[in-house]
């Protein structure tokens, strides 16, 4: 199990979700990934494309502009 | 056993296609979905810059769709392929920007693409949810087999909404799916997909007025085209389509447009584009963030921060002091009287 960070920043939805998908198809069942953005947006689509598509959300942490969504690479 | 038959479902997010794919999954078929970027959908962006969108719920449809079917969805980034597309549309625009039915061809044939590369995985036909006439442009009954020839998907395309007033697909004829069960919706009235929307349970589904992008937008499209005028090149990038979203946009001459914030949501957008463009802010009063695009002469700072100064609380002051910062430069003051109404002319506005 390995641990990755995405840069998403400045970037509208859905290409956070984008990013977030084409990353997670490099990584490995169990891996975590935290993802972080400043569009407030990303707070419900990846979750949400976490639920369909079979990965984990663990966590989300918000602090100034920021926020930290992390993933975990499947169920 | 028999073999479990696969369709990659194109998901705008609205009702159509949610329809397209329960009817299929009614009969048994697997469908994931695939949805395709082109920077200029309806989905996200503007809800996250302006202040009062920000307590609306936010949702991507695509993927609200995708979870109430219960399917797997794909995002794909298309956002450089598609500048062809709305640059050289061989069919031409709708009746604004939109040109509709490439960008079906297009989104078809990247489908096509993406049947061959999951071809293993079982994926052997494609579904959209359209209907035959419901647009004007691109759901004619004469363009349906356009759509289909040009992007080669050929009869591994099935509408299941409109299956029936048109010839039989392969996955008809292979009996994969029973036509008989498929539906013959037709025109502009939405009745009939309400009344199915009913029957499987869907509520509280998206039904955008006028299309999946902002280009079948009129001011949207004007906007595009002023930019385009304005640097006498349709080159763009994706900022350039973010920021035509955003604040309003004047052009008092023709090698210079302004984008002034409207709310404090859209300053703190425009302040990230601050070492890219020239920015114009009051700040002897309160008043929003504006930015410069295209190429302004010194002489014509004063025109632009009276322009600026005009929508902010000093607007009826007999002087305000205004900054001026230019990426790479230091940054300048100026004391200016703000615009009257009348002298903001209304042809600057784009
Ligand atoms: S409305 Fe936009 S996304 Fe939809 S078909 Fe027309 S050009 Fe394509």
């Amino acid at each position: 199990m390995s641990r990755f960070e995405l840069d998403a920043r400045r970037m509208l939805c859905p290409m956070p979700v984008i990013k977030t998908q084409n990353k997670v198809k490099e990584l490995a069942e169990g891996d975590i990934l935290a993802v972080v953005c400043t569009d407030p947006g990303a707070l419900s689509d990846i979750p949400a494309w976490a639920r369909i598509n079979g990965h984990t959300i663990l966590g989300h942490e918000e602090n100034d502009d920021e926020l930290t969504i992390t993933v975990r690479v499947g169920g | 056993m028999a073999k479990q038959h696969k369709a990659v479902a194109l998901i705008s997010g609205g009702l159509d296609s949610l329809l397209a794919v329960r009817v299929l999954q009614e009969q048994g078929i697997e469908v994931e979905g695939i949805n395709f970027y082109t920077g200029f959908c309806v989905e996200g962006h503007t809800h996250a810059i302006r202040n009062h969108d920000k307590d609306k719920q936010k949702r991507n449809n695509a993927l609200w769709a995708a979870e109430q079917l219960g399917i797997k969805l794909h995002i794909v980034d298309v956002i450089e392929e598609y500048k062809d597309v709305l640059l050289n549309p061989k069919h031409g625009y709708g009746a604004n920007m939109n040109p509709c039915l490439d960008c079906k061809i297009f989104m078809v044939s990247k489908a096509v693409e993406w049947v061959k590369e999951h071809h293993k995985e079982g994926f052997d036909f494609i579904i959209t949810g359209e209907v035959i006439g419901q647009r004007p442009m691109s759901q004619r009954k004469e363009v349906m087999p356009i759509v289909a020839g040009e992007s080669g998907a050929d009869d591994i395309l099935l509408r299941p909404l409109c299956a029936k007033n048109l010839a039989p697909t392969k996955p008809e004829l292979e009996g994969w799916v029973d036509r008989e069960k498929l539906y013959d919706f037709h025109g502009r009235n939405r009745k009939p997909q309400m009344a199915l929307a009913k029957q499987f349970g869907f509520t509280d589904y998206a039904s955008p007025a006028g299309g999946c992008c902002f280009l079948t937008d009129k001011n949207y499209s004007d906007k595009l085209v002023d930019l385009w005028e304005g640097r006498g090149s349709r080159e763009y990038e994706m900022d350039d389509i973010m920021l035509l979203k955003v604040g309003r946009h004047l052009r008092p001459k023709p090698e210079f447009k302004m984008i002034i914030a409207r709310d404090a949501g859209e300053s703190k957008y425009l302040e990230g584009y601050r070492k890219q463009f020239v920015t114009i802010q009051v700040i002897s009063h309160n008043g929003p963030l504006s930015m410069v695009d295209g190429k302004i002469q010194t002489e014509d700072y004063e025109l632009a921060a009276g322009i600026v100064a005009r929508y902010g609380q000093g607007r009826d002051a007999e002087e305000v002091k205004v900054e001026i910062s230019v990426p790479g430069q230091d940054v300048q003051t100026l004391n200016i009287k703000p615009l009257s109404i009348e002298q903001v002319l209304e042809e600057w506005h784009v």
